[in-house]
């Protein structure tokens, strides 16, 4: 049977040279980066390396990235280690209506602790409007936080507009990078943020690794207590393994980023037509331009994402319904209310998220294989049924 | 404790918010950048800076100028020698 595999947000193959960098970092160079003597040290200065690997895939200084265990961490992290070091200074934060869980949770646990959050509204295709953020922002404002590219729907934020107000205004704006970095070009100094975070999982490197840009030294409350590891900003013994890992895949996703953007824009193009010329109703969610290179979202009307998720497997095609942390909720997903989906089409959703490794045939058996398996569940669906009767 | 008001230095290290030990690591890297006489103004917000600071001063043969608090944090003043 056929295995395409579609759903790269969710976690990428850790490519082979990753791997390979990774292995002598288990057994061989095991020491902890912490001791004082050389076989420590060494590790430590390795750390360095990968840091500075890391940073260059951003634009950024190596002493300005931290090593996290995942983009989840560098988001708590931005959002409760700046929040509770600026919390003399004002005790309101903003985030869009479209954050990721890490995020909107985050804030959530803030709110808890006395701290106002204003949830800021997107407009139909998911992007939140500069001028609206102008207007939200008060004294009392400490920090804005506003994702890089929506994971759900690919829109791609005006970062460097919503930076221009944030700085005019003397707050800090943290991005959420993880569904950017690596798959478009990612410059700190362009979008001109304070704080980024990204994930090892979405460019190759394994899970449980991610890190946090933080701009000129500013000041963050740890998360997690304990040691002076990460200049005395994030607790806990370093995952040496996944952090060379992760400063491989950087330097990987640094000389590939262009090549890959053009091969999975030119897939993903061939998708989004061929789905809306072969399945009707239709809704492709998400701005159609300002969007991530491989990523392509549907609402299918009259019928259920996990159902045709559940078809779509037993074909070997394996994609998602929207984030893959929220998916198993099975609630209707909060960022396709936020850009206007009415409930029932929202429960039709489908996400596509295309790497390196997909092919034109990976492509052309979706376009084959999809449409039947909307087809058999639409002969199910009552709705389909009153809809095409009348 | 000596307390000091307006004093001028020539570097700052801004541990505010980061762990302890850091606080009697870093200035020592620190003044390592700076020349004989120079002042290094240390920023923290951990209480036991207060008696740690002054007490590796002295260890490590360096003076320790004087403590002034801000809205925030604490500053420290240490002199190289």
């Amino acid at each position: 049977m056929a295995n395409v595999y579609m759903d790269h947000a969710s976690a990428t193959p850790v490519r082979k040279e990753v791997v390979e960098a990774m292995l002598p970092y288990f057994h061989e160079h095991f020491a902890n980066p912490s001791t004082v003597y050389d076989m420590g040290s060494k590790i430590k200065q390795v750390m360095d390396e990968q840091r500075e690997n890391v940073a260059g895939l951003i634009g950024a200084k190596a002493e300005e990235i931290i090593f996290t265990s995942s983009g989840a961490e560098a988001n708590n992290l931005a959002v409760k280690g700046v929040s509770l070091a600026r919390q003399k200074k004002g005790r309101h934060i903003i985030i869009s209506a479209i954050e990721h869980h890490s995020v909107l949770n985050s804030a959530r646990f803030l709110e808890r602790l006395d701290f106002e959050v204003t949830f800021l509204p997107v407009d139909e295709y998911g992007l939140v409007d500069p001028e609206r953020l102008s207007h939200v922002i008060s004294p009392e404002t400490i920090l804005v936080s506003i994702m890089h590219a929506n994971n759900e729907i690919g829109t791609i934020e005006p970062i460097s507009e919503l930076s221009s107000v944030c700085r005019e205004k003397g707050v800090f704006l943290h991005t959420d990078a993880v569904a950017t970095v690596g798959k478009i070009p990612v410059d700190v100094n362009e979008l001109d943020v304070d704080l980024l975070s990204l994930s090892g999982l979405s460019i190759g490197a394994p899970k449980g690794i991610g890190a946090l840009y933080f701009r000129d030294n500013l000041r963050l409350m740890p998360v997690i207590h304990g040691g002076i590891q990460e200049s005395g900003r994030r607790a806990g013994t370093e995952n040496v393994p996944a952090i060379v890992g992760l400063g491989k895949a950087a330097e990987l996703a640094a000389r590939e980023l262009t090549e890959t953007a053009r091969h999975v824009k030119e897939l993903r193009d061939t998708l989004v037509t061929g789905i809306q010329k072969k399945i009707p109703q239709v809704k492709y969610t998400g701005h159609p331009e300002r969007r991530l290179p491989g990523h392509a979202s549907f609402c299918i009307e009259a019928l259920e994402g996990e159902s045709l998720l559940f078809m779509l497997t037993r074909e070997g095609i394996y994609v998602n319904t929207g984030s893959a942390c929220a998916s198993k909720a099975l609630k209707t997903s909060p960022v396709l209310v936020a850009i206007g989906t009415p409930p029932d089409l929202a429960q039709g959703s489908i996400v596509f998220t295309l790497e390196k490794s997909n092919t034109a045939k990976d492509v052309e058996y979706v376009l084959e294989k999809l449409p039947h398996a909307v087809e058999k569940l639409r002969a199910l669906s009552p709705i389909w049924k009153k809809k095409v009767s009348n | 404790m000596k307390f000091v008001e307006n004093q001028l230095s020539d570097a700052t290290l801004d541990l505010v918010c980061r762990m302890c030990p850091l606080h009697l690591i870093e200035p020592g890297d620190k003044l390592k950048c700076l020349k004989k006489g120079q002042v290094l103004e240390v920023l923290t917000d951990y209480d036991g800076a207060l008696e740690d600071i002054p007490a590796w001063c002295e260890k490590c043969g360096q003076e320790f100028i004087g403590l002034e608090e801000d809205d925030d944090c604490y500053k420290l003043y240490i002199k190289k020698k």
